[in-house]
C-alpha cells in the first residue's frame, strides 16, 4: 500500500480531558477504499480518535488531513464522512424512507432522485418491505442496517463506525459483519470501524489498529496481528496466548526452566538488544502447540503432565505443567481425534513441542495471571 | 508502516503540529450562542438586575442615598418587625413537619399498599395545585371562622393566627410534597424487598432498613421545597393570619400599606435567605438521589394485606375528604345568598362588577395572562434548555446560562415582584415602558416559574439520544432543522408538560404579580385577594372557583391531548 497516497492522514495528535490524556501522539494513515479497524480495551481511546476525526470531540493537538484537504479545526458539518453509532440514533418519529432520505433532502436534490436513492439503498440492505415502519418496530439489526443507509445515502468519503454491532445478539453480530464487510467491498468507501471485538476487528478489517491507553501498540493486517503481534500487550489482548517466563540462551534460543529452545524469532527482530541470560518473555498460541506425534527426540519437545483437560466443543484445550520448568503452565489445543485416539486423560503424562517457528520471544517480562498454577 | 512525518518540519507554514488545534466555530454555531446569549440576556434583565436593584435598595433611605446597613439594623431592633422572623420559622418548621409526615404516609399508601381507588386518591390530592393559596385560606373561614359550622373543633381557639395558617398551608403545599416522595418512593427497588423479605427481616426492619434509607434524599428535598414554599407564601397568612405577622405579609404591609418601599427591600432580602439556603441544600441532595438508582431496578410489586391496606385506605379518604371539603366549602359559600345565615342558592356572587378587584376583566386578564406565558414561557424555556444541553462548546457560555436558569426558584415572587417595581419603575430604565402593562406580568411570571421548567424540559432532552445533534451535523443538515423535525416532536409531552405548569401556575400565583397589575391589568388571583381584604369573602371564593374550574379545565386538556397524542404517536414510541 506504501507506494499510494493516504486518503486520510493522522499526525502527532493527541487529545487531553483536563488533566488526563486520552491519545498521546497517535499517527497514522488509511488509504482509499480501506477497512481500518481500531481496537482496544475499552478506554483505550479508540472511540476518541475516531470522534477527532470526525470533529465531534476536536484534537487537542495534531493535525488530521482528508483527501488531501487539511481538516484539522473544521466542525463536523464541513467534513466529508457518514457514521454509525453504537445507539444508531435513529430519529424515532421517523420512518426508515425519512431517515434514510434525511440527509438527501437537505441537498436540493430533485424527490425522484431521493426516492430512488432511498430504494436503492434499502435493496442493497434487503429492507424494502420495512421502509414505512418507525425504527421502534424495527430489530435491532434492521436498526443497525437503517443507520448504515443513512450514513451512507449522501455517498461520502469516509465512512465510520463507532462500535456498530456491539448491542447486537451473537448470532446477528457474525450475519451483519459478514454483511457491512460484503457492502464497503461492494462500494469501495474507505472504512473506519471502532471495536473491541477482536474477532469482529479479524474479520473485517484490512488493516488493525490495535490501541491501548491513547497509544498506538501496533498497525497491520489481521494476520501480522495475529500471528506476529509486536509485543506482549497485542499478544494477548488478541487471541489466546501462552506466556512463559525465560531467559535468553546462546544462538538465539531460550531456556525454559531446564530445556533449550530453539526460535526462528521471525521477522521483527524482537530479540535485538537481549543479552544472554537476560529475562524474557516466550509465546506461543495454543493451536500452534504441537501435540501429535511428538516424542522426546522431537526439537523443542517439552515432557510435560496434563493437569486440566477442557472441552470446548471443536476442540480440548489442555493446561500442562512442564515436569522440568517450575511452575509454568502451557496451553495446548487437542484436536477431539486425538484426544479419542490416544484416550488422553487429565494426570496422563504427555510430551508436546514448542515448534521453533511459531515461537515468539520478547525481551521484557510479563507477568499474566493464568500461567501460574 | 512508514514512520510519521513530521509536518512542523518539513512543511513550514502549515499547522503546527506541537500548537493546540483551535476549532472552527461553524455559522450554525455561532447562531445557537446567539440565541443562547439572548435568552440568558433575557433572565439577566428578568432576575438579575432587578435583584440587583432590590438589593440596593435596602441600603439606601427615602432619598435614594446609600445608608449601608441601617434599615436592616431598624428591622432588627423594631420588635414588630422582627417577631415576624420568628413567626415565620416557627409556621413553616411546624407545618413542614405536618405536611410531612401526612405526604409520606400518602405516598406509601400509594406505592405500597393493596388499596382501591388508587388513580382516585392521587387525583384528588393534587387538587390543591389548581388553587390559589387564598382559596384553602377563605375556606377555612367559612369552616372555623366566627360563624364556621366546624369552629367547635378548635375548642375554643381562634382560626385566625398560626392554626389558620399552618392548617392552610398544610394543605396548599401537600401536592406539592406528595409528588416529590412519590417519585422518591417509585424510584425504589423491588429485589431489595425481596432480598430482604428472603433473609427473614420483619415488616419494621425493612421499613427502617430498605424503605426509609430508599428514600431519604426524597424526604430531605420535599421538606426543603415544603419549607421553601410556606416561607414564602403570601395567600393563606393574608387572608387567616389575623394579628400574627409573618415576613411574606410584612413585606406587603410595608410596600401596599405604609409605601415604605425600602423597608420592603429590606424584609424582602430577609426572606430570600431561608429560601435560598433551602433552595442550596434541596439542590444538593438532589445531586445525590440521582446516583442510587440502577438500570436494572425493579418496580416494587406490593402485596395484598386486608389490615394494612384497610388502615392505608382509612387514612386517604380522610385526607381526600378534608381536600374535597375545602373545595366543596368554597364551591358551596360561593352558590349560597348570604353564609351561613341565608343558604339559598344564586348566582349573584359571581356577577363581579359590584365587587372590587376588577370583575370579570380580572378574569379575562388572567386567561390572557397565562395563555401568553404558556406560549412564550414554554418556547423561551425549551429552547434554552436545548442549547444548554446540545450546543457544543461555549462552555463558559452554557454553564452561566444553566445559573440563570436555577436562580428564579430561589427567590420568592413577592421579592421578585418588588423588584420589579423597583428596577422597571425607575424613571432612568428604558424598559420603563413595562411598567403596569401585561407584557410586564408575563415577563415576571415566566421569569417566577422559569427554573421547573427548564428542569423539565433538561430531563426530556437528557433522555433522548446525544448524537442526533453529530448524526445531522454529518448529514450537513443544520440543527434548526433537525430540531424542529426530530427534537420537538420527541419531546412534546415534555412541552405539554411545561406549558401546562405555566398556564396553571400563571392563574394561580398572587404572590409576584400583586405589586405589578395596573386597574386594567388586575388579574383574577388578585381579585380573589382584594375582595376578601373588602369583606366579600363569597365573591372571592367564587373567583378562586373560577380560577380551580379555569386551571382544571386546562389540566383535563392537557390530559386529552397527552392520551391523543400518545395514541397516534404509539408506533414510534414503545419501547
Amino acid at each position: 500500500m506504501s507506494g499510494k497516497d493516504a486518503y486520510l492522514k493522522v499526525e502527532n495528535l493527541t487529545k487531553m480531558f483536563g488533566e488526563f490524556t486520552a491519545l498521546k501522539n497517535i499517527s497514522l494513515e488509511v488509504f482509499e477504499g480501506e477497512f481500518v479497524c481500531f481496537l482496544g480495551p475499552s478506554g483505550c481511546g479508540k472511540t476518541t480518535l475516531l470522534r477527532a476525526i470526525a470533529g465531534l470531540d476536536i484534537q487537542t493537538r495534531g493535525r488530521v488531513e482528508q483527501g488531501g484537504k487539511d481538516i484539522s479545526g473544521l466542525p463536523p458539518s464541513e467534513r466529508d464522512f457518514g457514521i454509525v453509532f453504537q445507539s444508531y440514533a435513529l430519529f424515532p418519529n421517523l420512518t426508515v424512507n425519512k431517515n434514510v432520505a434525511y440527509g438527501l433532502e437537505n441537498r436540493k436534490t430533485p424527490k425522484a432522485d431521493i426516492d430512488a436513492r432511498v430504494a436503492e439503498l434499502l435493496e442493497s440492505v434487503g429492507l424494502t418491505d420495512q421502509s414505512d415502519k418507525y425504527p421502534a418496530q424495527l430489530s435491532g439489526g434492521q436498526q443497525q442496517r437503517v443507520a448504515l443507509s443513512r450514513a451512507l445515502a449522501t455517498k461520502p468519503g469516509l465512512l465510520l463506525l463507532d462500535e456498530p454491532l456491539s448491542a447486537l445478539d451473537a448470532k446477528v453480530r457474525v450475519h451483519l459483519r459478514h454483511e457491512i464487510k460484503q457492502l464497503q467491498l461492494r462500494l469501495g468507501i474507505t472504512t473506519i470501524m471502532v471495536t473491541h471485538d477482536q474477532e469482529e476487528a479479524l474479520t473485517m478489517a484490512d488493516r488493525i489498529v490495535v490501541m491501548d491507553e491513547g497509544e498506538i501498540e501496533q498497525i497491520g493486517t489481521p494476520e501480522d496481528i495475529y500471528s506476529r503481534p509486536a509485543n506482549p500487550f497485542v499478544a494477548d489482548f488478541v487471541g489466546t496466548m501462552n506466556f512463559l517466563a525465560g531467559t535468553a540462551g546462546a544462538n538465539g534460543g531460550v531456556r525454559l526452566g531446564d530445556i533449550d529452545l530453539a526460535t526462528t524469532n521471525g521477522p521483527g527482530g524482537i530479540m535485538e538488544g537481549v543479552e544472554d541470560g537476560d529475562a524474557v518473555t516466550v509465546c506461543i498460541r495454543p493451536e500452534d502447540v504441537a501435540t501429535r506425534g511428538v516424542t522426546p527426540d522431537t526439537a523443542n519437545a517439552i515432557p510435560a503432565v496434563i493437569k486440566t483437560l477442557e472441552f470446548l466443543g471443536s476442540f480440548y484445550r489442555a493446561t500442562l505443567r512442564a515436569r522440568d520448568t517450575g511452575k509454568t503452565a502451557i496451553r495446548a489445543d487437542f484436536s477431539i481425534n486425538l484426544v479419542r485416539d490416544l484416550e488422553i486423560t487429565e494426570g496422563q503424562d504427555f510430551t508436546i513441542a514448542l515448534p521453533a517457528d511459531h515461537i515468539r520471544v520478547y525481551g521484557e517480562a510479563f507477568a499474566h495471571a493464568d500461567d501460574l498454577i | 508502516m512508514a514512520p510519521a512525518v513530521n509536518h512542523a518540519e518539513t512543511m513550514p507554514g502549515q499547522i503546527s503540529v506541537g500548537a493546540p488545534v483551535k476549532l472552527k466555530v461553524s455559522g450554525e454555531d455561532w447562531i445557537m450562542r446567539g440565541v443562547l446569549v439572548a435568552i440568558g440576556l433575557y433572565l439577566i434583565v428578568a432576575i438579575v438586575l432587578p435583584l440587583y436593584a432590590l438589593l440596593s435598595k435596602s441600603f439606601q433611605n427615602k432619598d435614594g442615598t446609600f445608608i449601608g446597613l441601617a434599615n436592616f439594623t431598624e428591622f432588627f431592633s423594631t420588635p414588630a418587625l422582627s417577631y415576624s422572623v420568628n413567626n415565620s420559622l416557627t409556621i413553616a418548621s411546624i407545618s413542614t413537619v405536618i405536611v410531612v409526615s401526612l405526604a409520606f404516609v400518602y405516598a406509601y399508601a400509594l406505592t405500597r399498599s393493596c388499596m382501591p381507588f388508587k388513580s382516585l386518591f392521587k387525583g384528588v390530592a393534587l387538587i390543591p395545585i389548581l388553587m390559589p393559596s387564598l382559596l384553602p385560606a377563605i375556606s377555612l373561614i367559612f369552616m372555623f371562622g366566627k360563624q364556621g359550622f366546624l369552629r367547635f373543633l378548635l375548642f375554643g381557639h381562634d382560626i385566625y393566627g398560626p392554626i389558620g395558617i399552618v392548617m392552610g398551608e398544610v394543605i396548599y403545599v401537600f401536592p406539592h410534597v406528595l409528588m416529590i416522595i412519590l417519585i422518591a418512593m417509585s424510584m425504589s427497588d423491588g429485589r431489595l424487598y425481596e432480598a430482604s423479605e428472603s433473609l427473614g427481616a420483619s415488616k419494621v426492619r425493612t421499613f427502617f432498613t430498605v424503605t426509609l434509607p430508599g428514600i431519604r434524599y426524597g424526604l430531605v428535598s420535599a421538606g426543603f421545597v415544603a419549607f421553601t414554599l410556606i416561607i414564602t407564601d403570601f395567600g393563606v397568612p393574608k387572608v387567616v393570619g389575623g394579628q400574627y405577622n409573618v415576613l411574606a405579609t410584612d413585606v406587603y404591609k410595608q410596600v401596599v400599606g405604609r409605601q415604605d418601599f425600602e423597608m420592603g427591600a429590606v424584609v424582602s432580602m430577609v426572606l430570600l435567605i431561608p429560601a435560598v439556603i433551602a433552595f442550596a441544600a434541596d439542590r444538593i441532595v438532589q445531586r445525590k438521589q440521582i446516583a442510587i438508582l440502577t438500570a436494572r431496578a425493579v418496580p416494587y410489586a406490593p402485596q395484598p394485606s386486608s389490615g394494612f391496606d384497610a388502615i392505608m385506605t382509612g387514612f386517604c379518604a380522610l385526607i381526600a375528604v378534608i381536600i374535597v371539603g375545602i373545595l366543596g366549602v368554597a364551591l358551596f359559600a360561593s352558590l349560597v345568598k348570604f353564609w351561613p345565615y341565608n343558604l339559598s342558592l344564586t348566582l349573584g356572587n359571581y356577577d363581579f362588577s359590584l365587587r372590587d378587584g376588577g370583575g370579570w376583566d380580572a378574569y379575562a386578564n388572567s386567561i390572557e395572562m397565562a395563555a401568553w406565558t404558556a406560549v412564550i414561557g414554554t418556547c423561551v424555556v425549551f429552547i434554552g434548555a436545548y442549547l444548554v444541553e446540545k450546543s457544543k462548546g461555549f462552555h463558559t457560555g452554557r454553564a452561566a446560562m444553566q445559573f440563570l436558569a436555577m436562580m428564579p426558584m430561589a427567590v420568592p415572587g413577592l421579592s421578585l415582584g418588588l423588584a420589579y417595581i423597583f428596577f422597571f419603575n425607575a424613571p432612568d430604565n428604558p424598559l420603563n415602558f413595562l411598567y403596569h402593562t401585561m407584557p410586564i406580568l408575563v415577563i415576571c411570571t415566566i421569569t417566577h416559574f422559569y427554573t421547573v421548567s427548564h428542569l423539565t424540559a433538561v430531563t426530556a432532552l437528557k433522555q433522548i439520544d446525544a448524537e442526533f445533534e453529530s448524526v445531522s451535523a454529518s448529514l450537513k443538515v443544520p440543527f434548526y432543522k433537525t430540531f424542529w423535525r426530530v427534537t420537538v416532536p420527541v419531546c412534546v409531552p415534555a412541552i405539554l408538560d411545561i406549558s401546562m405548569y405555566f398556564f396553571v401556575n400563571a392563574m394561580t400565583t398572587v404572590s409576584a404579580v400583586v405589586f405589578l397589575y395596573s386597574p386594567d391589568t388586575a388579574l383574577a388571583s388578585v381579585a380573589v385577594l382584594n375582595m376578601d381584604d373588602a369583606g366579600e369573602q363569597a365573591s372571592a371564593a367564587a373567583m378562586g372557583i373560577m380560577i380551580v374550574l379555569t386551571a382544571g379545565g386546562a389540566r383535563l386538556l392537557h390530559a386529552l391531548l397527552t392520551r391523543g397524542l400518545a395514541r397516534r404517536t404509539q408506533a414510534w414510541r414503545k419501547r
